[in-house]
């Protein structure tokens, strides 16, 4: 299951990396030799086999729904690229 | 001309009311200065770490018991992966595959029997935050010249409801979706208000043939923050839907908001990227396991649900009148009231026309006294009014309405009535010529005679039996 | 005078309880030894100076959230970024006392096995400058091997622990999966990353593991962990030791790692270890893929969040996803793109069953594996690393050459068990490093473990050339 150029493209898009022309190229042969190294794991028939999402069989870690302060408005913004007032900035956002 | 039959089915996203959000401890709900209520794990500052609000969880599993659901033995939250500025971590904490609770039922009484509508999952996520579109020529998104974001209501939580397709009309939807906001109520986990948007509501629009068995393609209306304006919007989606296919067209299947002024949909301007969310198990949670003893506790803690309290109210008031009381919140008004003495009727009528006229809380209504009040034979309208503004302020007390009951003693109206017609010549003859209309002038003229005080039915009579001889 | 290449963190501690030496003639000595070596090794990426506790130092990798403290993952996207709240592990570290000298180099992200992928340059290996110090704690490992700090944190994912403390023989833990807190850790893989101790000691290990691990309500995948206790036994008597075959005959295994780590097993033995085969075929032919399918997964979305908005540096555009797009592409280095790319790719629809669906499969096989294999055995071992430090640049142009260098770190990691490293030997002049694996939650046998052997062996933590 090789990768193409178009589905480097595609997955830049979804990860939204502007990739450069030569690093798409790049990528294009690096991703299919990882690929080729780790589609081993689909020599293994596990169809019967639960995976396994998390290595504890820890369940209903909760907190009490009760207020904690939250961080001051200074706090908040000091590592904020642009604000405006109490709000970020950011370049438009099309829905 | 073939027959169309509507199949519409509902995405509903109700904002629970938590003290805090769904994944950190930072208060929920409204008020507080832009982002005054975010925190590392809200704004998704590298390494922050989400802890699940135990609240919200007990919450969306009792609403799934009302919603006649099965709780799940063990439930997972997801990651949905995609980029926008209200989601900071660039995925939503959702659930996919195995949510809270699944294949509900809801039940919306109807003239021809019981409406059932099924709901095929209740699952629990997170809100995302606000952005503001500033300037742009237009103000509209596309041309905005920027976007602010305020993250105080990223993270609430949010349960998701999707229904099953059963929903033929829009009246339905509408009447489902005031029963189902008036269940969430009385729950106590949400106020459900669409204004707020703290309940928001998408359709799935198809039509088919009547007779039909297959689907055909749905489109998913948004935008629409009332019932009437789902309602409506449903309507011009189906008539769009059927005068496409009636013309040799076909439905695409795509996203259309409502515009209200137009009475019109239109096609949502799509993100460039076509949607792929990479859902996965958050890795950062651990899985549910709702305990046997909470589902029991929980389910013994739900209140008779509104549905079946619309059936229990139809005998004595008719199925419609039951359905204001219920779905309007006044059921426990109205059953105070009736407990007090008050006939069923008379209390349904002016809890429904007189009292919700006001816009008040019913549940300010000094009941006792107010019972009193409607209690009062014969009370004048000017009265009623009086006692009905006054019914929610505190102190307020039947006796200064008892005496204020109108004129129905005819000894008393007769000779009035007498020498108003006999003073109104012409009136009587076009009365009699068939014009039955001037009745009204005549029980307007003995009511202003009586400055309000007789009582209109007996006048009524009067002047009937007088004109008739 | 204090010889900060000898001085453990125990011994420190002793030293400040009985007044010999105060913390700031600590700090000093500690800055000294860091202004003489860290030009050639760079270790730091950002010193501090002076701090509120006065206990013994400790460097952090840059990974680790210190707030007020610059954290950069070893990135460029996180260049400026000061956090505006501490790790809980952070927390703990001053809540005993601990007073922090700095934060240490890092592949970008923890991404790497030889720090050459942080954005910051390379550090050095202190044994030899012309070879890597391993990674992506690089940074951690040289600094205490070249006593510029008497302990260290790292974080281990894929061996970031394990891997450069053998290659620059030290003692590192990779404790079990939830004993602690990743709460302030800038996330690469959630259901993988560990912070774990990097000492010169067994026993400096475990009284570092005992500071920073237990429960914490930040971190929904904490437990409570049961008391760390400090080892003294020398001897291994009735201890049950597996050795697993394909971990220990796996190909690229250099002679002279081998060779070492086989004089270890044997001394086991003559210390009265029941030393037996046994087998984990699976785990360890299918661990390296199967981590490489699940690490970049969770990666591509741990590392969503940065998109220009709350903070990094913003790279503009005229609309938020070109903003983004843009921000993403000159922030990140070369691997994390990698990684991004091979995750989102994984993820995405269509492949999903085939890649992370599979992957999670094979993790369940490798625990079972590692379960049975703890019904005969206390301690497995193996050699950490195939290889000793390799050249500057050998592997930079070779991913896939690149990630074989944890092969044999990996499979315990996706059972989420401890293991630990400890020197063992030479093999051409450099340290070898020995992994004792563990079941879930047996951190106090392999410290009594590794102590044991940690004496019989006897290695000289001293890189020959700073002697
Ligand atoms: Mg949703
Ligand atoms: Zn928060």
């Amino acid at each position: 299951m090789a990768i193409s150029r178009d589905d480097v493209l595609h997955v830049a898009g979804l990860g939204r990396l502007d990739l450069s022309e030569d690093e798409i190229g790049r990528l294009e042969g690096q991703l299919n030799a990882i690929l080729e190294a780790v589609s081993k794991v689909s020599e293994l028939d596990l169809s019967d086999v639960p995976p396994t999402s998390h290595p504890l069989a820890v369940v209903n870690v909760l907190a009490a729904d009760e207020p904690r302060p939250s961080l001051p408005l200074e706090d908040v913004f000091a590592n904020a690229p642009a604000r405006d007032g109490d709000h970020f900035n950011v370049p438009p956002s099309a829905t | 001309m073939p027959e169309w039959e509507p199949v519409i089915g509902l995405e509903i996203h109700v904002q629970l009311k938590t003290r805090t959000k769904m994944f950190c401890r930072c208060e929920a709900g409204f008020g507080g200065e832009p982002n005054a209520r975010t925190c590392p794990v809200c704004l998704a500052h590298p390494g922050a770490l989400p802890v699940a609000n135990e609240q919200a969880i007990e919450w969306t599993v009792k609403l799934g018991l009302a919603l006649g659901c099965a709780i799940a033995p063990r439930a997972v939250f997801h990651r949905k992966n995609y980029f926008y500025p209200d989601l900071p971590k660039g995925y939503q904490i959702s659930q996919y595959d195995e949510p809270l609770c699944t294949d509900g039922r809801f039940v919306v009484p109807g003239a021809d029997g019981d409406a059932e509508v099924g709901i095929v999952r209740a699952h629990l996520e997170e809100d995302a935050a606000k952005t503001i579109h500033v300037g742009g020529a237009t103000g509209r998104i596309v041309g905005a010249a920027h976007s602010n974001v305020d993250f105080n209501r990223g993270g609430t939580p949010l349960v998701e409801i999707v229904t099953r397709p059963d929903l033929h009309t829009a009246e339905d939807a509408k009447r489902f979706l005031q029963l189902l906001r008036q269940t969430i109520v009385e729950l106590g986990i949400s106020d459900a208000e669409m204004e707020k948007g703290t309940l928001r509501a998408d359709a799935n629009v198809s039509v088919r043939e009547v007779g039909e068995t297959a689907f055909r393609t749905r489109t998913e209306l948004k935008n629409m923050n009332s019932f009437n304006h789902i309602a409506r919007g449903i309507e011009a989606e189906v008539r769009r839907q059927i005068e496409l296919w009636e013309s040799g067209g076909e439905v695409v299947q795509q996203t259309l908001d409502y515009e209200v002024k137009s009475d019109t949909v239109t096609p949502r301007r799509s993100k460039e990227e076509a949607d792929d969310y990479r859902y996965f198990p958050e890795p950062d949670l651990v899985p549910l396991e709702p305990a046997s003893e909470l589902i029991d506790r929980l389910r013994g803690e739900l209140p008779e649900l509104p549905g079946a309290r619309i059936r229990r109210f139809e005998p004595k008031l008719g199925l419609a009148s039951a359905q204001v009381i219920v779905s309007g919140g006044l059921s426990s008004a109205y059953e105070s009231l009736v407990d007090a003495g008050v006939p069923e009727r008379d209390a349904s009528n002016w809890l429904a026309n007189e009292f919700s006229a006001l816009g008040a809380d019913p549940g300010q209504i000094a009941i006792a006294e107010m019972a009193k009040v409607l209690l009062i034979p014969g009370l004048t309208r000017d009265a009623r009014r009086e006692a009905t503004a006054a019914s929610i302020s505190d102190g307020f007390s039947a006796a200064g309405f008892i005496d204020r009951v109108a004129v129905a003693d005819t000894s008393e109206l007769e000779p009035l009535v007498e020498r108003i017609l006999a003073e109104s010549p012409g009136q009587v003859e076009t009365y009699r010529a068939g014009k039955q209309g001037v009745l009204g002038y005549f029980v307007g003229q003995v009511m202003k005679e009586t400055g309000g005080q007789a009582d209109p039915k007996v006048v009524n009579e009067l002047l009937l039996q007088k004109l008739g001889s | 005078m204090i010889d900060t290449l000898r001085l453990t963190a125990e011994e420190a501690m002793a030293m400040l309880e009985r007044g010999d030496v105060s913390g700031a003639e600590l700090r000093a000595a500690y800055r000294a030894a860091i202004e003489a070596r860290d030009p050639e090794l760079h270790c730091f990426l950002t010193l501090v100076d002076g701090d509120a506790c006065d206990g013994v130092p400790i460097a952090l990798k840059d990974v680790i959230g210190t707030k007020g403290v610059r954290t950069t993952a070893g990135s460029k996207i996180l260049d400026d970024y000061v956090p505006v709240y501490d790790s809980t592990v952070a927390e703990r570290c001053k809540a005993a006392g601990l007073q922090l000298l700095g934060k240490t180099n890092t592949d970008e992200f923890a991404m790497g096995s030889s720090t050459e992928n942080s954005a910051y340059g390379p550090t050095r290996n202190p044994w030899d400058l012309e070879r890597v110090p391993g990674g992506s704690g690089g940074g951690s490992a040289a600094a205490v091997s070249a006593g510029l700090a008497p302990w260290a944190l790292g974080s281990d994912t894929g061996g970031s622990i394990k891997q450069p403390s053998a290659l620059c023989g030290n003692v590192g833990l990779r404790p079990t999966y939830g004993t602690v807190s990743r709460y302030g850790i800038v996330a690469f893989a959630s259901s993988l990353d560990q912070v774990g101790p990097v000492a010169r000691t067994v026993r400096d290990c475990a009284r570092l593991y005992g500071i920073i691990s237990g429960r914490d309500e930040c971190d929904s995948t904490t437990v409570e962990v049961p008391p760390v206790e400090l080892p003294k036994t020398v001897d291994l008597e009735g201890i049950r030791v597996g050795v697993p075959t394909e971990l220990n005959e796996a190909e690229g295994i250099e002679r002279g790692v081998a060779e070492a780590v086989r004089q270890a097993i044997d001394l086991a033995a003559e210390l009265g270890a029941d030393v037996g085969e046994c087998s984990l075929p699976r785990s360890v032919e299918y661990g390296l893929p199967c981590y490489y399918l699940i690490a970049p997964a969770e990666a591509s979305s741990n590392l969503a969040r940065y998109d220009g908005v709350r903070y990094s540096p913003r790279v503009d555009a005229d609309d938020y996803y070109a903003m983004a797009a843009r921000t993403r592409n000159e922030g990140f280095g070369d691997e994390p793109k990698r990684r991004i790319m091979l995750g989102t790719y994984a993820l995405s629809a269509g492949y999903y069953e085939a890649y992370y669906g599979q992957a999670q499969k094979v993790r369940t096989v490798i625990g079972q594996e590692f379960a049975d294999a703890f019904e005969r055995y206390d301690v497995l071992v193996s050699p950490t690393s195939p290889t000793v430090a390799f050249p500057l640049g050998e592997r930079t142009a070779d991913p896939v050459a690149m990630y074989l260098a944890d092969v044999l770190a990996i499979p315990p990691n996706m059972a989420g068990l401890p293991s630990m490293s400890i020197p063992c030997g030479l093999s051409e002049g450099l340290p070898v490093g020995l992994q004792l694996i563990g079941p879930q939650f047996s951190e106090n046998r392999l410290f009594a473990v590794g102590h044991a052997l940690e004496q019989a062996i006897d290695f000289d933590t001293v890189p020959e050339r700073l002697r």
